[in-house]
């Protein structure tokens, strides 16, 4: 799977980042969201989904 | 076959609701006329929205504005206490989005989850203290809900320790504005938020003369104030929205979410002996409360078609996040509360540009405060038969003025 965010959307929130720890964090200074992992492997969709279907600037896009 | 749409679809908005229930128009709206135009008491048209994935797409729009100073926003009659110019909560980017990256750095949800410890030891004095009553019972509004958030709300702005006192005490009364028709109490809340506003002015002042402004909130907006990037005016109004904001929210979901349990003992049941269903429980105990219900409003600054509804240019908007959070087309059987249940996605803290600041810190705030007394109290119970609780039927946060509990 691949994971692309817009950090120009991104608003903080830190949703994505609790509900998938292993992919997404949040930069110290701005809280926007940084991609720990940009190919993350098929076991973890359930929670990239949930992550961008909860993400509230639907900044994140799986493919 | 169409029902006929009920009578009270043409009295004003807001309508009466439950003590756990949303108004049961908005089922009928969600299937009838999902989108629909009503009046407020002052005679405003406004448009309710009432479906979960209308409510997401309103408040995703950058149509539907959040700036309360445009021609047409909903005006309810109450604006928050204390917040007299416009937080950032009502306006839109690219001028929200200034205050919001200055205090994303405050708000990191793993500084959120690291303060888990000292909110805990927080949690078990307040709770000490309240167990010390000799006849075993306290209103848990006054002795719980209202002082834990404070206190927090003291420590992540930076409110010197000697001053919590004052500043809890004010913060009550700055939010007792709308719980109770006494206009003493109306008045108390306007002087508090003067005294609040008076007294977080020098403490930025006395910050703005030290060299380091430090790392906590009104630190962040010393040094934001300091680089021109907001005026001190913006730093005062923005810890009185925070104030605001972090404060009743909290306290009511405390407060109606232990009533919620006690009024569920086969749920409490399940809490008690499963734990780590925490942090799932209180997600659940946001979407089926979602007490923060008539702040989340905006204005259409173009039209928007929705449905098949077109909401006109200039005419406001309040996305029903209450109804949202209970559709069952999203939720199956939403109006039944099940700590099992997995619901993350709900609207309970909005969604969109605006969705809340505090959550992350909310959440730890809520998991710490219902576990501990779960853990605590296995006795605790109501004082007074259920019909006698003070429910805060017609307020903009749903949540209740007393909570007399024994244990
Ligand atoms: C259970 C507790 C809480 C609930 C249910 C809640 C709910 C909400 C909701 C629904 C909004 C969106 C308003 C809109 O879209 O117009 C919001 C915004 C906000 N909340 Fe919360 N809140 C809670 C706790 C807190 C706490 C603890 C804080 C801070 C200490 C906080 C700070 C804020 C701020 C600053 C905003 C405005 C964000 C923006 O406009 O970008 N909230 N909250
Ligand atoms: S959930 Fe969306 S808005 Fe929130 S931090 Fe992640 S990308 Fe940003």
């Amino acid at each position: 799977m691949r994971v692309t965010v817009d950090r120009d959307r991104c608003v903080a929130s830190g949703q994505c980042a609790v509900i998938a720890p292993a992919v997404f964090d949040q930069g110290e200074e701005d809280g926007l969201v940084v991609v720990l992992d940009h190919a993350p492997s098929p076991e973890q969709k359930p929670e990239l989904e949930e992550a961008a279907f909860v993400c509230p600037a639907r900044a994140i896009a799986l493919e | 076959m169409k029902d006929p749409a009920p009578a009270q679809l043409a009295e004003p908005f807001p309508w009466p609701r439950y003590p756990f229930d949303p108004p049961e128009l908005y089922a009928w709206l969600r299937r009838e006329r999902p989108v629909t135009r009503v009046h407020l008491r002052n005679g405003q048209p406004v448009w309710l929205v009432t479906r979960y994935d209308d409510v997401r797409a309103i408040l995703a729009d950058p149509r539907a504005s959040a700036d309360l100073s445009k021609e047409g926003f909903p005006q309810f009659g109450f604006r928050p206490a204390g917040a007299h110019e416009r937080p950032f909560l009502r306006m839109d980017p690219p001028e929200h989005t200034v205050f919001r990256r200055l205090l994303a750095k405050s708000f990191l949800a793993k500084r959120m989850q690291a303060m888990r410890p000292r909110i805990q030891q927080l949690a078990d004095d307040t709770i000490d203290a309240m167990l010390a009553a000799p006849d075993r019972t306290a209103d848990l509004v006054t002795s719980l809900a209202l002082p834990v958030p404070s206190t927090v709300l003291s420590w992540i702005l930076g409110v010197p320790a000697e001053d919590r006192d004052f500043f809890n005490e004010e913060t009550q009364h700055l939010l007792n504005r709308e719980n109770t028709g006494d206009p003493g109490a109306q008045e108390r809340a306007l002087r508090a938020g003067k005294s609040l506003r008076v007294y977080l002015t020098g403490l930025l002042e006395a910050r703005e003369s030290r060299a380091e402004a430090g790392e906590d909130i009104l630190g962040m907006l010393v040094t934001a104030s300091r680089d021109g990037s907001i005026t001190r005016q913006d730093a005062v109004n923005t810890a009185m929205v925070l104030i605001v904001a972090g404060h009743d929210t909290t306290a009511n979901m405390v407060a109606v979410g232990t009533l919620l349990l006690l009024h569920h003992p086969d749920q409490m049941a399940v809490l008690r002996a499963e734990p780590e269903l925490m942090p799932q429980a209180v997600e659940e105990m946001l979407r089926f409360l979602t007490v923060v219900h008539l702040v989340v409003l905006r204005v259409a600054t173009e039209d928007i078609e929705i449905g098949s509804m077109v909401i006109p240019a200039g005419e406001g908007i309040v996305p029903l996040n209450f109804s949202a959070n209970r559709d069952d087309a999203h939720y199956p059987d939403a109006d039944c509360f099940d700590v099992r249940r997995s619901c993350r996605d709900h609207v309970a803290f909005g969604y969109g540009v605006h969705q809340c600041l505090g959550q992350p810190l909310a959440r730890v705030e809520l998991e710490v405060v219902f576990g501990t007394l779960l853990r605590r109290l296995p006795e605790l119970r109501l004082a007074v038969p259920f019909e006698d609780i003070p429910f805060k039927l017609f307020s903009q946060i749903n949540g209740v003025s007393a909570l007399p509990v024994t244990w």
